[in-house]
């Protein structure tokens, strides 16, 4: 039935996901070459810019961090095979919580941030709690709550952090900012590099062990992978639907913590940031897998980084880079790319091995 | 004779290896009805996919009115005028009859859709062939009966002379199909020619002028109607090369470990799926339940394995009701189940071969003997599973959709059989498969039921349920029809009158066949031959 | 409080309303279509943007209002078809294509908005063009209802019209007719010789072409310039009105004017004191409401399929699961 042999198979990906990223970054150059007077160096600067300082591939790392997070959270409901697009709201609520906390609690150091991680934690396990349970009691589109929650959260969060926690006195409309006990500190000068970094790892850590090492992970996975199987075969599919997203929620509500104690350290957010659309993108870009979300993550924000750079050095405006990461998106999602190749090396490794008896007719 | 359509020498052999035809002839006259008969698998249903353009016969030629046809996609089919009746319709729900009957060739004025026009030309086609339909109801308003004349009227609509009808009666209920021949008489009658295909011998003798019979793949005759009884068809139809013989000790069935009361299921038309079905599985025995599919096998295996609600009756598991509860639920009360459709039910193709293996038991402590899941566990079991079940593959950390069909049966099957379960249902273990595979899982489960266990075997290869089954019932048009004690004392031609509705066992006859098979058995056997309970259906 | 009363039941409020619920109408009609089709279009967002853009600076090249709107139009329509060639011919997740066309669109717009007027915020540099404002000549003697009704840009009255036109097409045409075939059941449909693949891409041509509308009257009616993600979500809540509306073009018209309303509205709040924040969450939290309550009486797509098409195989908890 199957021509190809597994290693075949993941080969055949992974170069296809190459040539996708090669095919977006030559639309990338092009573009350049027509806006820019020095394409060379603008694009250059992009590909390039973030290792010229340590400074600058710091930048990757912090631009990296709340990405990892929503990544991982829409990987886990991806798995689940649950259309949950609710991160960015979820982030955000996280954040919010993780100020109101920081802001208002006297705490001492590592308590302060632990309980503020923890209320973050439990403000987006309740985000995505909602659309879940609607999903699972009564068939509701998860897709569609996830996301017109969205807005709902977003809205409940401007009017808390601006009815409740304005800074008067600054200029803008931030919140107060958080008590130094909640901050987690920037340790890798000269770079913004923050104590979050062991917060994701273990994030990563938890979240690929929950996934292929634990009970509930496998049951996710099998949910996610042939729903009427599992169900089959005893597993409580409804369940699994409601904790996949309630555990997204969460860890998307950690990232948004992490973001305020980590770099921010007031609640500046008067739009929403899109730090869960991006995590879209890399659980795509990942295949939905945790580890896959690291690399997915630092890929992105390299970009970002190296736009940035692009912009401030020549006079290329940085938002080209979604225009690339669009196109690869596109790419790598379509399963009829590379099709016609993908059949030759399938007619080719079948021949070549002849396991299976072709008849003159088959299709 | 003058023939409207003649097939010759069709050939079409499937990838997998399957030959659906061999060198098929067939011909139909102009203005007759002519069944089509065969078992499942007999390739009557290839042949008329052929026919209609949704497969390409790899050889012989098609005939339509004297002249070679090249029928490529359905729509070279409708336009020379052969039209198809399928099994599952194709409605839109949300439209109305009469828009489903004109879509696609929807009569219009200036840019706008006539839609009296519409219902005014579904009327006149419905009142000319005598197929009463209310073109102004939303279809999914409307009995199944009056849907399956929409779908005629469809074909009519688009000028079909030949008409193909594949198992028309499957979803009707008897009145409905009543209706429904009279209709077909009337269209006989109007000059066009109709193909029906059924495996309900006796509306094949009521209905049609001439049959051909298929078997294995190859035309065993023609005849006509009148000139053949239902039980000369039978046998021309059932009877295969025995492809396979397992060894199998004698059975010694113990206590009644699945039992069945009465069950009944009434679908929303209104037909009767299940008419009160009842039987005993016992502990060390293989209970055969044959019969051509679209009898309620299907539903009967969904019901017993909690996908689907009776309307009636109940479901017995070591004297527990479970009846209507969910899969876990009779998972947990000791009933293993080897799906018919193993990709939708059986097995996750993108997981590993391990993951599949314990899909039903990933709770226990033995894979998770603390917080985390121990890969080694799961690894040791998948391959001693992977060792004892022959599953051919490198290593079970394999992905199942690498696998061949017969080795992912396998995999389903080790996992359920491993499951140490009390009763086995095994819906067309066969099915698909090579005869490697099958033969290993055959005996695996002689194996099983050696060590005590009960299966409930449901097949509609003959073969296999005659040689497997210890005791064997007939399942036809959603009643126990009739009961062998003795599965090795019947032959294929009288199981296939069974199978095909021409012969039928009385209550009393099959709870006496029951006794005497059970006379010198003390205990439970006993009460149960003399219970009205054991075998048939009321009316 | 009275100050509320007033200003809610006064004529302006009404005119205000229409104003607000234009794009929106526009996003759900485009929406609706697509859906009825089979497909979602998420991408919505995506394609009133680039048309705003595209209004604006055609527009101003020109220097003619009309050229503008064309050129809104076309690139609504292009951006819909590179989703449809992406998830029709390649395959590709028709959400994720449409995630992928709003990303594009979001900093797109603002690239190309550098490049032309020098500024990444607003493109008040250009000289824009305004599509013209239609004053009703019978209509807005009528004491109320003509305060409401006349003196709207005349992209306001596309959108009405666009109601009854998507209407008619939806439901008095044999196109129409073909369109809800296919996304109903699209295996019917290929059985009566309609091309699934073609009905879509028309599907998403016209929802191309309504998001252009909705684009050129963002930044060439309801401002007259272009700022950065100015359609600012409004993509998504046509797809919640359609929604909520289910997928009918009067239940879009009445949930989008729902929307607007409470975008209006949520001027005023603060006179009694309900932040405007909640008033701007209702839509959304009815969108959900309904979708839940609906949610518990329809059955799925799938289910209403095997029912009637297969209405033995179909029972009581036995259907296979799977949206």
């Amino acid at each position: 039935m199957n021509g190809t042999t597994r290693t075949t198979d993941y080969l055949f990906q992974v170069y296809r996901t190459l040539i996708a990223v090669l095919l977006a970054l030559a639309l990338g150059f092009v573009i350049t070459c027509f806006v820019s007077e020095m394409p060379l160096e603008a694009f250059g600067n992009f590909l390039l810019g973030p290792l010229t300082s340590v400074r600058r591939f710091g930048n990757v790392i912090e631009a990296a961090i709340p990405l990892v997070f929503t990544g991982l959270a829409v990987s886990i409901v991806f798995q689940a095979s649950q259309f949950n697009i609710g991160a960015e709201g979820q982030f955000f609520m996280g954040a919010v919580a993780a100020v109101i906390v920081g802001i208002v609690l006297p705490l001492p150091g590592v308590i302060h941030v632990l309980v503020c991680l923890a209320a973050a934690m439990a403000a987006g396990a309740l985000c995505g709690w909602i659309p879940g349970v609607l999903k699972a009691r009564l068939g509701a589109s998860e897709l569609v709550s996830s996301l017109m929650l969205n807005y709902v959260y977003f809205r409940l969060g401007v009017y808390v952090i601006n009815y409740h926690f304005r800074d008067k006195e600054a200029g803008a409309l931030v919140s107060w900012p958080i008590r130094e006990t909640s901050w987690l500190d920037q340790f890798l000068q000269p770079t913004r590099i923050h104590w979050g970094i062991l917060v994701v790892a273990a994030a990563v850590v938890f979240v690929y062990l929950f996934l292929y090492r634990t009970r509930w992970g496998y049951a996710l996975r099998m949910t996610g992978l042939n729903i009427n199987f599992a169900r089959y075969a005893g597993i409580g599919t409804a369940s699994v639907i409601v904790y996949s997203q309630v555990l997204g929620g969460a860890i998307a509500g950690l990232g948004g913590a992490v973001e305020m104690l980590g770099i921010h350290r007031r609640f500046i957010w008067m739009m929403m940031p899109g730090y869960g659309w991006d995590g879209i993108i890399v659980a795509i870009l990942a295949r939905n897998n945790p580890l896959g979300v690291v690399l997915g993550a630092l890929f992105l924000a390299y970009m970002r980084t190296g736009a940035d750079i692009m912009a401030r050095m020549t006079d290329v405006s940085a938002e080209m880079v979604t225009v690339i990461q669009g196109v690869m998106i596109l790419l790598v999602t379509a399963q009829a790319f590379l099709a016609g190749w993908r059949h030759r090396i399938v007619v080719r490794e079948a021949t070549r091995r002849k396991e299976v008896p072709q008849s003159e007719g088959a299709a | 004779m003058d023939a409207l359509l003649e097939m010759k020498r069709i050939t079409k052999v499937y990838p997998n290896g399957v030959v659906a035809n061999e060198s098929v002839d067939f011909s139909v006259a102009r203005g007759e009805i002519h069944a089509l008969v065969g078992e499942n698998g007999a390739g009557k249903t290839t042949l008329m996919k052929v026919l209609f353009g949704l497969e390409r016969a790899d050889e012989g030629e098609v005939f339509y009115k004297g002249e070679k046809v090249d029928i490529t996609s359905p729509s070279v089919a409708i336009s020379h005028g052969i039209g198809m009746v399928h099994q599952h319709f194709m409605l839109v729900p949300s439209l109305t009859v009469a828009e489903n009957v004109v879509l696609g060739l929807e009569p219009r004025r200036g840019i706008f859709l006539d839609v009296k026009a519409a219902v005014r030309r579904t009327e006149e086609l419905a009142e000319e062939y005598n197929l009463p339909v209310n073109a102004a109801a939303r279809v999914e308003d409307i009995p199944v009966g009056m849907r399956q004349k929409v779908e005629i009227l469809k074909a009519l609509l688009r000028g079909a002379e030949l008409l193909v009808l594949d198992e028309p009666t499957a979803v009707l209920t008897p009145q409905e199909t009543v209706e429904l021949f009279a209709a077909l008489r009337n269209l006989r009658e109007r000059g066009h020619t109709i193909i029906f295909i059924s495996h309900k011998l006796r509306e094949v003798k009521e209905i049609s002028d001439r049959v051909t019979v298929m078997r294995n793949g190859r035309v065993v005759g023609v005849v006509r109607t009148a000139e053949a009884t239902e039980a000369d068809i039978s046998r021309m139809m059932v009877g295969r090369e025995v492809v396979f013989r397992v060894e199998k000790p004698p059975a010694t069935p113990g206590r009644p470990v699945m039992r069945v009361e009465d069950l009944r299921l009434v679908a929303d038309s209104g037909k009767e799926v299940l008419k009160g079905v009842s039987f005993t599985v016992r502990t060390g025995e293989i209970l055969g339940v044959a019969g051509v599919e679209g009898n309620g096998q299907a539903e009967l295996v969904e019901i017993l394995t909690g996908l689907r609600q009776p309307s009636g009756g109940r479901v017995l598991v070591d004297g527990e009701d479970v009846t209507g509860a969910d899969p876990g639920t009779i998972r947990r009360r000791g009933v293993s189940h080897i799906p018919e459709d193993r990709m939708t039910y059986g097995a996750a193709a993108q997981a590993t071969i391990r993951e599949n293996l314990i899909a039903d038991r990933c709770w226990s402590k033995r894979f998770n003997p603390r917080v985390l899941m121990s890969l080694k566990a799961v690894a040791e079991h998948g391959e001693a599973l992977v060792r004892e079940y022959d599953i051919r593959t490198r290593s079970s950390a394999t992905p199942v959709k690498m696998l061949s069909g017969g080795n992912i049966q396998k995999v389903v099957v080790a996992r359920e059989l491993s499951a140490d379960p009390k009763v086995i249902v095994a819906n067309q273990p066969n099915r698909g498969i090579d005869v490697g595979a099958t033969e290993f899982i055959h005996r695996k489960l002689i194996e099983k039921r050696s060590s005590g266990v009960g299966i409930l075997l449901v097949s509609a290869d003959l073969n296999e349920v005659m040689t497997l089954s210890d005791r064997l019932l007939v399942l036809y048009g959603g009643e126990v029809v009739a009961l062998f004690p003795d599965a090795s004392e019947v032959t294929e031609e009288e199981l296939g009158l069974y199978m095909l509705g021409v012969k039928r066992m009385t209550p009393e006859e099959m709870a006496g066949a029951e006794a005497a098979a059970a006379g010198g058995r003390a205990g439970p056997s006993d009460a149960e031959a003399r219970s009205p309970a054991v075998g048939g259906g009321a009316r | 409080m009275k100050e509320l009363l007033e200003t809610i039941l006064s004529p302006a409020f009404g005119y205000a309303i229409l104003r607000v619920t234009t794009p929106i109408l526009f996003a759900g009609l485009g929406a609706a279509v697509t859906e009825l089709a089979g497909v979602i279009n998420i991408g919505m967002e995506g394609i009133m943007l680039t048309a705003a853009l595209a209004g604006v600076v055609v527009g101003a090249l020109c220097e003619s209002a009309a050229a503008g709107l064309a050129a809104a139009v076309a690139a609504g329509v292009l951006m819909a078809l590179v989703m449809a060639y992406f998830s029709l011919n390649l395959k590709t997740d028709i959400i994720l294509a449409g995630i992928a066309l709003n990303l594009m669109a979001s900093g797109g717009t603002v690239f190309l908005l550098y490049v032309v007027a020098h500024d990444k915020g607003v493109s008040s540099s250009l000289a824009s063009p305004v599509l013209p404002q239609v004053r009703i000549p019978v209509i807005d003697q009528i004491p109320v209802l003509g305060e409401i009704l006349s003196n709207h840009n005349v992209m306001v009255y596309v959108a009405l019209l666009s109601v009854l036109v998507v209407s008619y097409f939806l439901y008095r045409t044999p196109y129409g007719l073909r369109l809800r075939a296919v996304g109903e059941n699209p295996d019917a449909a290929d059985s009566v010789g309609i091309s699934v693949h073609q009905v879509r891409y028309v599907a998403l041509i016209i929802s191309g072409i309504l998001g252009g509308f909705g684009g050129a009257h963002l930044s060439m009616g309801y401002v007259s310039w272009f700022a950065r993600d100015m359609t600012a979500g409004r993509g998504f809540i046509g797809i919640a009105a359609q929604a909520l509306g289910g997928q009918t073009p009067i239940g879009t018209l009445l949930a989008s004017l729902f929307f607007g309303m409470t975008d209006a509205l949520s001027n005023f709040m603060h006179f009694i004191g309900i932040p405007s924040e909640f008033v701007q969450m209702l839509p959304y939290l009815a969108t959900v409401l309904a979708l839940a309550l609906y949610a518990r009486r329809q059955v799925t797509r799938r289910a209403r399929l095997a029912r009637v098409n297969r209405p033995v195989e179909a029972g009581t908890g036995a259907a296979a699961e799977g949206d």
